[in-house]
């Protein structure tokens, strides 16, 4: 691989700690462009601390951080946002009262005139606004609903529509941990791949593992803060990542105990 | 004004058919944060239009409309405050105090009206910067860090008004170099029929009128709008929450500051007194009363002059209706939680949607 050249995103031997624990131990992965890279890892493996380190919550202590080849150390999310990595949090960023255009544009608000009079340009953001969220699979919305009436699922589209038109190069999703609807995923799963489809570089961090292996090309696996497994859809089948995102033995046990006692389980 | 509502002018994207429309508009409607207080007003002005006729006139009106002007400015200020998600309860102290050191600087130390003016002014921003740091550095409530804001401040000009003028009071001040421009600019009256209207009252409806274009036409008023209605995700998506806050508090400082200017001009001298906490808690109120939730990220500009209107109104009418006047704490209160009931299922009929 040559230096400078690769598009996406690249750690080389990257820790980060919390105080002296580290919570990333020289991790080192490639999330190429036009690919969607799943991070897989139980609670704790230190998904968390990579998405932050990516959105520029959290620098990182050693190592590098490459962004099209290039090293970064992000000072704020503002400069990882400048740099073009847009983050899709877990806790959806969304303000639940300001309106669909508002927090479409929030923190990159267009605006029109001279200061003192420099003011919201409205209808070029509504427009803007409606056409984006077209694009990624919500046609017909209506720009001035408060955004808390967003369906299910239409928060995150929100978050992609936004990164793909702030012209981000690469897109970090936090998956939510919690149970989610199909529809829901269904509506998230379109805007991702929509935003494959444009060549961006595509992190989902997620901890369901049948989800990865249905939109990933490839998997990193985190435990403890450290790679436990760099695969690619060619090396893993769905099976294969769950076990192996478990600990594996320990998942094996508790199947063979529970089919054991539920004989139904195993015909999932 | 039709820049006040949440999301705001559609009416001209909406030419749809007329009962679909009618419903849309409804909701909207609901959704715009002064409504509560604007139909509380007509309700209050309608009873004592009945119970003391002599508010309608102009005197009355002129009374009605002073008291107003006052508690708007400091509301206006504390309502973008609470939009963001913060309380101050120091800008009626502040008032006080700049007022306080104005009178003594030209009287005491014998500088001019337009120094002393300004050096108050550094004196209230530097307070806001305080009061602001404190508070997105150390993430205490802002309830508290500006009630200790406040007892410092009224302990301090208390004292130190007593230690420099031997009492209370401070007056004397109208031969001072630059007192009659200021007068002009924060004392002057308008005679209409028999009512005497005040210059304060243009300041208030300037400042209304820029508070809300600001808040709805710009990005500053985005930021304060996400730093209150959900501060986290603001920060995460870029937006300067901590600058937004220091500047808020900044601008409520200032207004405490205009307040305490235009009463100082008003009286020609400054009576200091103890009575900080109240007027404090009145801007809350007229805030509230104007919609804002006391959550954050939601409320308006429009709507505390409105809250000021209506707080001022029922204070005025009791009077001449001839009551008691205690009962206007009475009134004031049973306003206030209707208010709150009123707010608080806007705010959920906004935000009462599952998550997922």
């Amino acid at each position: 691989m040559s230096e400078g050249g690769t598009r996406g995103l690249e750690l080389r031997g990257v820790t980060v700690r919390h105080g002296s624990v580290p919570a990333l131990s020289r991790v080192s992965a490639t999330f190429p462009a036009g690919e969607i890279s799943c991070v897989l890892g139980e609670n704790g493996s230190g998904k968390s601390t990579l998405v932050a380190l990516l959105s520029g919550l959290r620098r990182h202590d050693e190592g590098e951080l490459l962004v099209d080849g290039t090293a970064v150390r992000f000072r704020s999310p503002r400069a990882a946002r400048a740099a073009g990595i847009a983050t899709v949090w877990e806790d959806l960023a969304v303000a639940p009262l300001l309106s669909v255009w508002r927090n479409f544009f929030l923190g990159a608000e267009p605006t029109r005139g001279v200061w003192p009079l420099r003011r919201l340009d409205l209808d070029s953001a509504r427009a803007t606004t409606a056409r984006a969220m077209a694009r990624v699979g919500v046609p017909g919305l209506d720009p001035d609903q408060p955004a808390s009436r967003l369906q299910a699922g239409e928060r995150q589209s929100l978050a992609v529509a936004r990164a793909l038109h702030f012209g981000a190069s690469a897109l970090v999703v936090d998956e939510p941990t919690a149970a989610v609807t199909v529809a829901r995923q269904t509506l998230f799963g379109q805007a991702i791949l929509a935003a494959r489809a444009q060549g961006l570089t595509v992190v989902v961090v997620t901890n369901n593992p049948r989800y990865a292996h249905l939109i990933g090309d490839r998997f990193l696996l985190l435990a403890g803060g450290q790679v436990a497994g760099n695969l690619t859809r060619e090396d893993v089948d769905a099976d294969g990542l769950t076990a192996l995102m478990a600990g594996g033995d320990q998942l094996g046990v508790l199947t063979d105990a529970l089919t054991e006692l539920h004989p139904e389980l195993g015909e999932r | 004004m039709s820049v006040d509502r949440l999301s705001s002018s559609v009416a001209p994207h909406r030419a749809g058919p007329r009962g679909v429309d009618g419903r849309r508009v409804l909701r909207r409607a609901l959704t715009r944060p002064s409504l509560p207080a604007l139909v509380g007003l007509v309700l209050v002005l309608a009873f004592f239009a009945i119970q003391a006729p002599e508010m309608l006139t102009s005197g009355g009106l002129a009374g009605v409309l002073d008291v107003a002007a006052t508690l708007g400015i400091g509301g206006v200020a504390v309502a973008l405050l609470l939009v963001a998600g913060q309380f101050d309860l120091s800008v009626g102290v502040l008032a006080m105090s700049s007022a306080a050191m104005t009178a003594l600087l030209i009287g005491h130390a014998g500088w001019g009206t337009w120094p002393a003016l300004l050096a108050s002014l550094v004196c209230a921003l530097l307070v806001g910067v305080v009061n602001g740091v404190l508070v997105v550095n150390t993430g205490l409530p802002s309830f508290l860090v500006t009630l200790a804001t406040l007892l410092v401040l009224q302990g301090t000009t208390l004292a130190g008004v007593r230690a420099v003028a031997g009492s209370g009071r401070v007056d004397g001040l109208d031969d001072a170099p630059g007192w009659s421009s200021a007068a002009t600019l924060f004392g002057s009256t308008a005679h209409l029929g028999d009512g005497r209207f005040r210059v304060s009252l243009l300041w208030w409806l300037g400042v209304t009128a820029v508070a809300t274009w600001v808040l709805w036409r710009t990005k500053f008023g985005n930021a304060v709008f996400a730093s209150g209605g959900a501060r986290t995700a603001a920060r995460e998506l870029g937006v300067p929450v901590r600058r937004t806050t220091v500047a808020l508090f900044c601008l409520s400082a200032t207004a405490g500051w205009l307040i305490g200017a235009l009463a100082l001009v008003r009286l020609g001298g400054v009576q200091v007194s103890s009575a900080g906490l109240a007027t404090g808690i009145d801007f809350i109120v007229v805030a509230v009363l104007g919609g804002c939730l006391l959550a954050g990220g939601y409320g308006s500009a429009l709507g505390a002059s409105i809250g000021a209107l209506l707080y001022a109104v029922a204070r005025q009418g009791i009077t001449l209706a001839g009551w008691d006047p205690p009962w206007f704490q009475a009134l004031l209160g049973v306003l206030l939680v209707v208010a709150l009931v009123a707010n608080g299922v806007v705010g959920h009929r906004l935000k009462g949607v599952p998550r997922s």
